[in-house]
Order: structure tokens, then sequence, then C-alpha cells
């Protein structure tokens, strides 16, 4: 059964979203259970695989018995592992508090949203595990695709920012489709050892540095690096709740993976940083992201939007510490890819129980809400911190990795970027406690809603969110804490040999 | 003039390919009404698709469908004499994607039409304009 894991993560997703798809005609509450036993399945198979990778090293999973260069191979190493296991916590976190959320939502397609939540996973994980490029290009369109439709589920802006995300996305997997018939046409293979085995027999080769070039564009527009990321905003803004909680965390960290893979594993580390002098654009054009993510979010009246901007400058972060090109600033990256899925999953979940308590995301109409809504708001605050980077939060520690390789390789400013985003978010989250802390007026509207008692006492009515959406957001809230308290931990005996031993 | 020939007719299945590719984009970006970009979209995957089937045919090969006379035994294959059939089935599951996200596009387009009643953008930019104050 141990040698079955790689194979079950993907598999039992993909039939429960077949049995979703089939079974909720005819009652619609079998939905929610199918989905979380196969959640749960994947996240303990993944947890199990982390655990054969630590002790067992690389685990290569042949599909069909098919051997490589012929087959498609499945490889967990210590890089993809533990993004697995915090891909599938993630959903199974996100899909734990989408009851009420959901149903009020979706009312009559929950079925399709479920069913499109687990292929979305499925997709995702299929991204993390393979080890065959162009299977790589099939699951990234499987994800992107379910996630265009999540998004257009939503309603007002939502199917037109869908529409523009896919417009976008399309070119962008079609570009890294296009790298990958060249990587092809010069070594006639798709699997990605066989690959990296057959380049240096080739290099040095104008059509090589023209593959990695395309491949690179390609996953840029998916991981919305600055200045492609301008489906992002709008996208994470106006998909329902519920659906950009789970899109947001995930998405962009791991198409930011699949560069990752594509540089440590395909063209090789060396190849990758010092062929094309790319090295320091690709460092201005990160900086730019955490830069203008930073400033755009400051200009957001609403919170969703000022959410996704940060998103945005996150992005910056993984994306420059990784071409940093030292071991501090790739550990700094691939520690973040974790830290951020799993900060992010807190700050977009609280505010979901937000929107769903007050239908209102304007920043000015959420006067009182930490009266309202203590347990949610002390999540926002625990999120809030981690993206500020305090310390025992995560978001300090990948932060002090990114600053560190940033100052080993001399590029201040990176250093000055991290450390003017640190700034940035702190006036952001600031603002919104301080917004949160006023007492509302009588005559606000987000209170009229509320009735008329509580325009007279002001201070006892606690309209807190379901319990079924607090329970994973308290979770999420103490994750973050422990993510951060073990991230020594977690460098040491994972993402060190992650990098290879030739990054100093 | 060799060197002409060389580079634009020995190789016009690349120029093809980018022909296609620029067409796309151009009706991507510069049309304003939905359905022609998503027409433009459908004619870039359609340029790498395109790209992948060219690069696998040889000169002089044939298709790569082995048929065997009467009664003949398994004899040896001449992997030379048949185009690459790698790129096709790739490319099979390539245009599965590229149907896939039309039909995806197409729903979109849909309920932004159901939505703001005409499919051009700027008409969308301004309802959208004077009915969101903020």
């Amino acid at each position: 059964m141990e040698e079955q894991f790689p194979i079950i993560i993907i598999a039992v997703p993909l039939i429960a979203a077949l049995l979703i798809t089939a079974l909720w005609w005819f009652d619609k509450r079998v939905c929610l259970p199918i989905s979380i036993v196969a959640g749960l399945t994947s996240l303990v198979a993944s947890v199990g695989l982390l655990l054969q990778v630590l002790s067992g090293g690389i685990i290569e999973y042949r599909l069909g018995g098919w051997a490589p260069p012929f087959g498609i191979v499945y490889r967990i190493d210590h890089l993809n592992s533990l993004i697995i296991v915090a891909v599938s916590l993630v959903s199974l976190l996100n899909l734990i508090g989408s009851r009420t959320t959901a149903q009020k939502e979706f009312q009559e397609k929950v079925g399709a949203f479920y069913a499109l939540y687990l292929l979305f996973t499925a997709g995702l994980l299929g991204i993390l595990i393979t080890g065959d490029a162009f299977n790589l290009y099939v699951l990234l369109e499987i994800a992107s695709l379910t996630g265009y439709a999540l998004i257009g589920l939503g309603r007002r802006r939502a199917p037109l920012s869908g529409l523009n995300y896919l417009l976008m996305g399309t070119i962008g997997a079609s570009l890294y489709l296009l790298g990958i018939g060249y990587l092809y046409l010069m070594t006639g293979s798709l699997n990605m050892a066989d690959i990296a085995q057959i380049l240096p027999t080739i290099l040095p080769s104008k059509v090589i540095v023209l593959a990695f070039i395309l491949c690179l564009s390609g996953l840029f527009i998916k991981m919305a690096l600055f200045p492609l990321h301008g489906w992002l905003p709008n996208a994470y803004t106006y998909s329902p709740s519920v659906v950009s909680s789970l899109v947001a965390p995930l998405t962009t960290k791991v198409m930011i993976y699949a560069m990752f893979r594509l540089m440590l594993t395909i063209f090789s580390i060396d190849f990758s940083l010092n062929s094309v002098a790319l090295r320091l654009p690709i460092l201005w054009l990160a900086i730019a992201a955490i830069v203008m993510g930073s400033i755009m979010a400051l200009a957001q009246k609403r919170l969703k939007k000022m959410l996704a901007f940060i998103v945005v400058a996150e992005v910056g972060y993984m994306v420059g510490g990784f071409w940093l090109g030292n071991r501090a600033g790739m550990s700094g990256a691939v520690l973040h890819i974790i830290n951020d899925a799993a900060m992010t999953l807190c700050v977009f979940m609280a505010a979901g129980a937000i929107v769903y308590k007050t239908e209102d995301d304007r920043l000015s109409s959420l006067k009182g809400v930490f009266r309202k809504m203590p347990v949610t708001m002390a999540a926002m605050v625990v999120g809030g911190l981690s993206l500020i980077g305090v310390p025992p939060t995560c978001g300090f520690f990948s932060k002090w990795y990114l600053i560190s390789g940033g100052m080993a390789a001399g590029h201040y400013g990176f250093v000055a970027a991290l450390l003017f985003s640190s700034l940035v978010n702190t006036v952001l989250f600031f603002r919104l406690f301080e917004i949160g802390y006023f007492e509302p007026f009588p005559s606000g509207h987000a209170h009229e809603q509320q009735g008329h008692t509580d325009a007279r006492n002001h201070s006892s009515s606690i309209a807190e969110a379901p319990l079924d959406l607090l329970v994973p957001l308290v979770a999420t809230a103490v994750l973050v804490i422990v993510l951060g308290i073990y991230s020594g931990e977690i460098v040491a005996r994972v993402i060190q040999f992650a990098i290879p031993a030739v990054i100093v | 003039m060799e060197a002409l020939g060389s580079l634009i007719i020995a190789k016009y299945n690349y120029w093809a390919v980018i022909a296609l590719l620029l067409i796309g984009l151009y009706a991507m970006i510069t049309k304003k009404n939905l359905i022609k970009k998503i027409i433009g979209m459908n004619i870039f995957q359609t340029a790498i698709i395109l790209f992948y089937v060219s690069i696998g045919s040889k000169k002089g090969a044939t298709i790569p469908i082995i048929t065997h006379g009467h009664g003949d035994a398994s004899h040896a294959v001449h992997s030379v004499e048949y185009i690459n059939p790698l790129p096709h089935v790739l490319m099979l599951t390539a245009i599965v994607v590229s149907v896939a996200t039309l039909g995806v596009a197409l729903a979109l387009a849909m309920k932004v039409y159901s939505q703001y009643g005409t499919l051009e953008e700027d008409e969308i930019r301004e309802k959208i304009m004077e009915s969101e104050p903020v």
C-alpha cells in the first residue's frame, strides 16, 4: 500500500470528483462527506510520502510500470514532498470550512463546486508530483481550467474577471507548451531527469536558451509576476470567498514550484542562472513586484483586493529569493512557499468569514468588527503579523532567510524592497486593526442589516462566523505559529536537501 | 539568395507557426469583442499544435501505421520510414485541452452576456463604471 501513495494522492480526488458529479443530482448532502474523505486520504498519503522521502531518499513511481524515459514517472524528492503536504492540508482545511459558506453561496450548484474543488486539488497535486515535462502541462491546464471555472462561479464582476484570467492564463500555458516543444525537438525526450542528462551533451545551444525563456515566460504569466499580474487582483477579489481562500494560497505557489523544478531539475541550476544574463533583470522584476504590489495594496479600499495585491508582492519574494542564487535565498524561497500558503489561507479565510457575515468588505465599513467577530479577527491578527514578519510566526523566518540571502549576494535593492514591504504591510494591517476597533456609528449601513437592537447597545452583539468556518481558521492560525517555531527543523531536515550542493 | 532560400523557404513551417501566433495574439489584444478574443486564443493554441506536428514529419516518410500483408509474421520495422507519431499523440492531448478551454471560455462569455447585455469590452467597461461607484 505504501508504494501506491503517489498515485493515491492524485487518483482519489479524481475519482471522488467523478462520484460527486454522478451522485449530487440525487442527494446534495453527499458532496461534502465524499470530498472530506478524499481530502483526508490525500493528506494521509502525502504525509506518508514525506516520511518515506525523509527516511529513504528520492521516490520514483512508474505509472503503469513503464520505465522512463518511455513512461511517465512521478518523482518525489525533498523539494516537492513538503509542498505536497502543504497543498493537501490547505485544501482540506478550506474544505472543512466551506460547509455553510458554500451552501449559502452556491445553493443549487453546490455539487458542481465540490467536483471542481477536488479536480483543482488533484491538478495541483499532479503538478507537484510529476516528473514528466508534458504531464506537467496537462496537469497545469487541469488546475487552471478548474480554477477559471471556480472563479467564474461568483457574482458581479466574477465571470468577466474569470474570462480575463482564462485568456491570460492560456497564453501562459501555451508558451510553456511551446518551450517544451523546443526541448523535445532538441533532446527527443519528455522525462525531466532524462532531459537533464541529455542537455549537457548538446549545450551550448540557442534553441535550449529559447526553450528556457519560453517556459519561464509561460510560468511567469501563471504565477502573476509583475508586470504579468494583471489577471490576479480582479480574479481573487470577485471570486466567491470560499474559492479565493482555496485559489489564492495555492495557485501562484505551485506555479513558482514549477519554476523551481524547471530550473533545478530540467535545466540544471548552473545553466538557469548563468546561461542568459537573466539573473539581474528578474531580480529587478521581483523587486518591482514587491514594491508595486505593496503600493497598490495601500491604495485599495476593499479588504479582498488589498489582500490580492499582497499576494502579488509575495510572489516577488519567492521569485527574487530563488534568483539570488545562494543557499540562504533559495532556502528562504522554498520555505516561503509553505509559509505563504499557510498565512494567505489564514487571512483569506478570515476575510471570507467577514464577507459571509457582513456582505461588505469595504475597509470603511469594517468598524467595530473586532467586537462582533473576535475569533475571526484574532486569526486575522496572526495572519497579518505573519505577513508583516513578526516572530514567532512563520513569515518572520522566511523573510529572515530571504534578507540573509540578499545581503550575502550583495543585492541590497532586494533587501530594501523586503523591508519596504514589511513596513507597508504594517501600515495596511494596523490600519485594518484601527478601523476594526472603533465602535460602529448607529447610522452605519453595515449595521442596519443587523436590526435595531444593535443601534441601541453597540457592544453586546457578537455575530461570529459559523463554527465550521471558525475551527479551520483557528487551526490555520495555530499552524502559522507552529510553522514558525519549527522553521529551523524544516529547513535543516527537508529544504536543505532540496537545494543542490553546488549552491553555497 | 541561397541564404534567403534556406532561411525562408526551407523553414516554411516555422514561418507559418510564427504568423499564426502573431495573428492570434493580435486578435486577443486589439479586438474589443470577447468572442473575437476567444477565437484569437484558439488560433494561438492551434499555432502551437501546428508546431509540434510539423517537427515530427520527415521527408519521404509515410504515416506511422504498420500494415502487415496476409499471413505475414511480424517483421522488423525501419522507423526511419515513418513520421514520428509521438508529437501527434501529445497534440491530441493539447487539442482536448484547447477544446475544454474554449468550452469554459464560452460559458463564461455567456454569463458575461447575461449580466451586461453586450459582449463588447468597452461597453462592458462603461456599464461597470456607472454601476460601481468605488
